[in-house]
């Protein structure tokens, strides 16, 4: 049998969760945590190992989201068992063998897992979801958990929140200070879209945190994304990959994220991106 | 109090990443180090905590010899000592492995720590488990995913996380354990003094053995490309009328 941590923060990530199981064994149960007393996590993982100790699974899984990582590892820790984390695929065996996710996506790891049963998260997006949730079956989380969720603080955004952006204007490097991103917000506002930036403006105060496209920032799927400026290292490319079209510009033809776009801009963001309002405001008056 | 920050050493990945020969590493020959971005908010913020409330830090590391060039990065920030559990560099050490050693060099400290960090993944192998694993051999809590952390007395600390539409907050008791994420602060660039007096500043090692691992990398890939067509718009700012004219392919002007 194979278990399914029901971590539910994000539904689509949990029918991958059930799909990749099925790819594994017809035998799937899918549990989730009763935690109506507060998010815990060490409550919720001796939740899930007092139930591996008393359904020998084959292999347990869970959603690769920052809870179905956190859960699974504390399962991990409490019963001293090896655990994969972000895996894209996996097949049983002696040892199980399996491929993972390094680099934010970036580049693939071929491992061998030695321990029973098997701990596993599932990278998101490697598997195609299952369209119907399977039944979950509710158990009560531990009650001698040690850390609990006290208290939530709504934060309020305006505006449109990057991650659900469906179209995401993000400036690089090459805008060369904070005041240089005016011309980015000027063709985010005309567009409707979300400002973004990389993770070597916010590491220069050019702009928040909460506006980096990364591996460490914000991980973005709009129907369309704006690079300018951006040259296109790893660490960028790991938080945009979800994006549906890429339109990159930038001076230098050789960078690294024309590899990655659809449509291509050879020249300096600051004089292509106002041409571009310039172009969209003239258009839209025409009409 | 005392704070100890475990960092790990990580190439400085570019635009294109080529593999060794043996498929088993990064080929590093064109590549500058550095540690995890969440890693560096979290030695910048046992810096800021220990200027805030007095005592002492200590960067930890397992890796190679050549992982003194990142502890000396730390210290330069103003860390004031470092842990080098040093590794032959030739094979990864799993996560269990890994949590095993930092538990013992942990427990070898004169000064326990009230408080240890770690970033949320590191920004290679990003395994989410050591400091989870950490925390359950040591007997301490333990909370992820961290973008603020005040100390509220010398008995606990409050901590806050990240979650969609809002912060999450956790009030633990210390010692614990806390991984970090980038965005928790703005990292400072070392000064020149900082970097003199890093040179000098106490550098403990000791060589753990390697166990077996239980995850055990067999090799590297490289993922397929994106296999898409690029269709060259332009050059400079004479491309705005085929871009717009992409813009209302996809019903956007």
């Amino acid at each position: 049998m194979i278990l399914v941590f029901a971590e539910r923060s994000d539904d689509e990530l949990f029918r991958q969760a059930l799909a990749f199981a099925h790819g594994l064994r017809d035998d799937v149960r899918a549990v989730g945590i009763d935690d109506s007393g507060g998010y815990s996590p060490d409550g919720c993982g001796a939740a899930l190992a007092r139930l591996v100790s008393e359904r020998e699974p084959r292999a347990v899984l869970a959603p690769g989201t920052d809870r179905g990582n956190e859960v699974l590892a504390h399962v991990a820790a409490m019963l001293d068992l090896p655990m994969a984390a972000n895996c894209t695929s996996a097949t049983l065996g002696e040892p199980l063998t399996l491929t993972r996710v390094r680099w934010g996506g970036s580049l693939l790891e071929e491992a061998r897992l030695h321990g029973s049963p098997a701990l596993l998260t599932v990278a998101p997006h490697a598997v195609t979801a299952v369209d119907e949730s399977a039944d979950v079956e509710l158990v009560p989380a531990a009650t001698d958990a040690r850390v609990r969720v006290s208290e939530r603080v709504e934060t309020v955004t305006a505006g449109v929140s990057l991650a659900d952006a469906d179209v995401v204007v993000s400036g690089g490097r090459g805008v060369g200070s904070a005041e240089g991103f005016a011309v980015i917000e000027e063709l985010a506002e005309l567009l409707g879209a979300a400002v973004g930036c990389s993770r070597a403006v916010t590491s220069a105060g050019w702009r928040p945190h909460t506006d980096q496209v990364g591996q460490t920032g914000t991980k973005i799927s709009p129907s369309l994304y704006i690079a300018c400026g951006i040259s296109g290292a790893t660490q960028h490319m790991a938080g945009c990959k979800g994006a549906k079209k890429l339109m990159a510009i930038n001076p230098d033809n050789e960078a690294s994220i024309f590899a990655s776009a659809d449509y291509a801009v050879i020249g300096d963001l600051h004089e292509v991106v106002p041409a571009i309002s310039a172009e969209i405001r003239k258009t839209r008056g025409a009409g | 109090m005392n704070v100890l920050v475990c960092v790990k050493r990580v190439p400085l990945t570019g635009g294109k990443i080529v593999l060794t020969d043996d498929e088993r590493a990064i080929s590093t020959r064109h590549l500058g180090f550095t540690v995890s971005p969440h890693e560096e908010c979290g030695a910048e913020e046992a810096v800021r905590l220990i200027e805030q409330h007095g005592g002492s830090s200590t960067v930890l590391t397992l890796g190679p010899p050549e992982a003194e060039e990142q502890l000396r990065d730390m210290m330069a920030l103003g860390i004031d000592r470092a842990v080098h559990l040093v590794t032959d560099g030739s094979n990864e050490w799993d996560p269990q492995a890994t949590a095993t050693a930092i538990v013992e060099a942990i427990e070898a400290q004169p000064d326990p720590p009230d408080l240890i960090l770690f970033g949320n993944e590191s920004a290679d192998a990003g395994n989410y488990q050591v400091a989870i694993r950490v925390a359950h051999k040591l007997g301490l809590p333990v909370v992820t995913g961290v973008k603020g952390i005040t100390i509220e007395n010398d008995l606990s600390v409050r901590l806050e996380q990240e979650v969609p539409g809002g912060r999450d907050v956790y009030v633990v008791p210390m010692p614990a354990v806390v991984t970090v994420k980038e965005g928790l602060n703005l990292p400072r660039y070392p000064s020149v003094p900082g970097r003199l007096r890093a040179k000098r500043k106490p550098l403990e090692t000791s060589t753990p053995d390697r166990p077996q691992p239980k995850l055990e990398m067999v090799k590297l890939t490289l993922p397929p490309g994106s296999g898409k067509q690029t269709e060259v718009l332009g050059n400079g700012a004479e491309a705005a009328p085929a871009v717009v004219d992409v813009l209302s392919e996809l019903g956007l002007v």
